[in-house]
């Protein structure tokens, strides 16, 4: 394989929009090729994520019409991915594989959302279009109900009491907040204190209203190219190191939700791949789509062991200047979760902080990032391990 | 290959409070629901079998925001068999408001309800329920 590199990374404001998903991923795609010194006639292949179009504005196929707004070449195939919220990080991976593998040598990948526009009902409907749709869905299971089962038993489990499990899991929120704080682009920039997290209202028990992520509209995109032509176009081009992605199947087979099997499979690439460990790694963007979800993670990483990576928040570990800075760009709880766009903006985050411009929140010294995001109900695990 | 037991076939099973599986004649594992092949070994050579509706709840939730067209709150628990495998489903005949942390490890006994279709899905179909087992 042929080393790869990231030339240039672009994401919109997250929240909500008034554009759409072409005009959100347009912008986001040429802020990216802007800051990769090429123009859209370069691109040769374009890995274009979306997940709902077809409920938020009646557009599927969308991958074209991403294509013909960036005034791609007839001759560079566009291609859309969905793996439910790792949608961008699998399309990526992708990119990387094939310019990896000397079929490209430049390609664009990236994902566009516009999740507002569907209401919290036909949302809610829609995201459980993610678990099965036979044997699962018909409970009416939801996102939020699937992490909040996942928190019940990681309390059960690890002999844990709910209340002090929440109180901890209410530190990850807070904690999210206050990195998304200092991020001009996230949905929420406004600090949160645990009571605010423990006073609102319950959407799936034990999941509160601060323990949720947002829907939100947004786009974000990366373009990935042979380390060579790298080196010739952009002063700090951000290598891949490793690469992983691992699928599992319903509910009922994943069984233990505590331990996730596609993440471990996924990391176990990763690492491997890289010739890395979790000590290695100095930042990280995973998938906090709920709170409990960030400390499933920790323990998936071996950042921390398992029954253990409960109250690193309230520790202040993986805050900014603490252990592991876990999510400095707000995460999803803060920075929003765009879901199609969600995994290109991790990297986004990442790909800025290895070349040192974070401001406010910028990792120090920061020089091997992760990103991790998470598909469905544990359905799909991608992750990306990046360096400087 | 022919597909063993089709959610057609399980869901008129679940109508007769019948609940099939599949019993692999390989490793002896029940998949259930079913699959194309065994949930453990991957094996095709797979029987039809009905499995005892006995089981123990694990974990659960009180969904209160629902997808449209459902109506908040019920809960939603996973179950693991008597004979090893785990299933999805609604815990019914209790008040969604009284559920806590002592439902886990609770004897249940698996029945079915129908669920409505709604524009998305494939029409009406029948979920798995749970009822402690007092
Ligand atoms: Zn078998």
């Amino acid at each position: 394989m042929r080393q790869v590199a990231i030339l240039g990374v672009g994401m919109t404001k997250f929240g909500i929009s008034e554009k759409t998903n072409l005009e959100m991923f347009a912008e986001a795609g040429l802020d990216a090729i802007t800051q990769s010194n090429i123009e859209p006639k370069d691109i040769e292949a374009l890995y274009f994520g979306n997940c709902l179009g077809g409920f938020e504005e009646g557009q599927l196929h969308m991958a074209p019409f991403a294509h013909s707004e960036l005034g791609l070449p007839v001759a560079a195939p566009a291609t859309r991915f969905e793996a439910a919220c790792a949608t961008a990080t699998v399309a990526t991976r992708h990119a990387a594989l094939l310019v990896g593998a000397g079929v490209y040598d430049v390609v664009l990948a990236g994902g566009t959302e516009r999740a507002t526009t569907m209401g919290t009902p036909l949302a809610t409907r829609t995201f459980a279009m993610a678990s099965q749709a036979q044997y699962e869905c018909p409970a009416g299971i939801t996102f939020p109900g699937v992490f909040a089962m996942a928190a019940h038993m990681y309390a059960n489990k690890y002999g844990i009491p709910l209340k002090e499990l929440k109180r901890h899991m209410a530190g990850v929120a807070v904690k999210n907040h206050y990195h998304g704080s200092m991020n001009p682009k996230a949905h929420f920039q406004k600090e949160i204190d645990v009571e605010t997290v423990l006073g609102g209202m319950m959407v799936a028990d034990p999941l509160q209203l601060f323990d949720c992520c947002p829907f939100s509209d947004g786009a974000a995109a990366v373009v990935v190219a042979e380390a060579g032509r790298a080196k010739d176009l952009v002063k700090k081009p951000i290598y891949f190191a490793g690469m992983g992605q691992a699928s599992a199947g319903p509910l009922n087979l994943q069984q233990d939700l505590t331990r996730i099997r596609a993440r471990e499979a996924s990391i176990s690439q990763a690492y491997s791949e890289s010739g890395l460990g979790p000590d290695d790694i100095d930042v990280v963007e995973l998938h906090d789509c709920f709170t409990i979800a960030e400390i499933l993670a920790l323990e998936s990483f071996r950042f921390y062991d398992f029954g253990k990576a409960y109250d690193a928040a309230t520790r202040g570990e993986t805050a900014l200047k603490g252990k592991i800075v876990i999510n400095p760009s707000g995460g999803l709880k803060s920075k929003g979760h765009p879901i199609g766009a969600t995994g290109a903006a991790q990297l986004t985050e990442i790909v800025e902080q290895l070349r040192g411009e974070s401001g406010p929140r910028q990792v120090e010294g920061a020089r091997v990032g992760l990103v991790d995001t998470l598909g469905g109900d544990f359905g799909t695990v991608c992750n990306i391990i990046l360096r400087s | 290959m022919e597909y063993k037991l089709t959610f057609d076939q399980y869901q008129q099973g679940l109508e007769q409070e019948e609940f099939s599986g599949l019993q692999c004649n390989a490793c002896n594992t029940l998949t259930f629901p079913p699959l194309g092949v065994c949930r453990n070994c991957g094996g095709a050579d797979l029987k039809v079998t009905r499995i005892s509706g006995n089981g123990t709840l694990r974990t659960f939730t009180v969904i209160r925001v629902a997808p449209e067209g459902m109506k908040p709150p019920y809960v939603v628990a996973m179950v693991e068999l008597e004979e090893g495998a785990w299933v999805t489903g609604n815990l019914v005949g209790i008040d969604p408001d009284e559920a806590d942390m002592s439902l886990i490890e609770k004897k249940v006994k698996l029945g079915s309800q129908v669920v409505k279709g709604d524009t998305y899905s494939a029409g009406d179909s029948r979920v798995v329920t749970f009822s402690l087992i007092e």
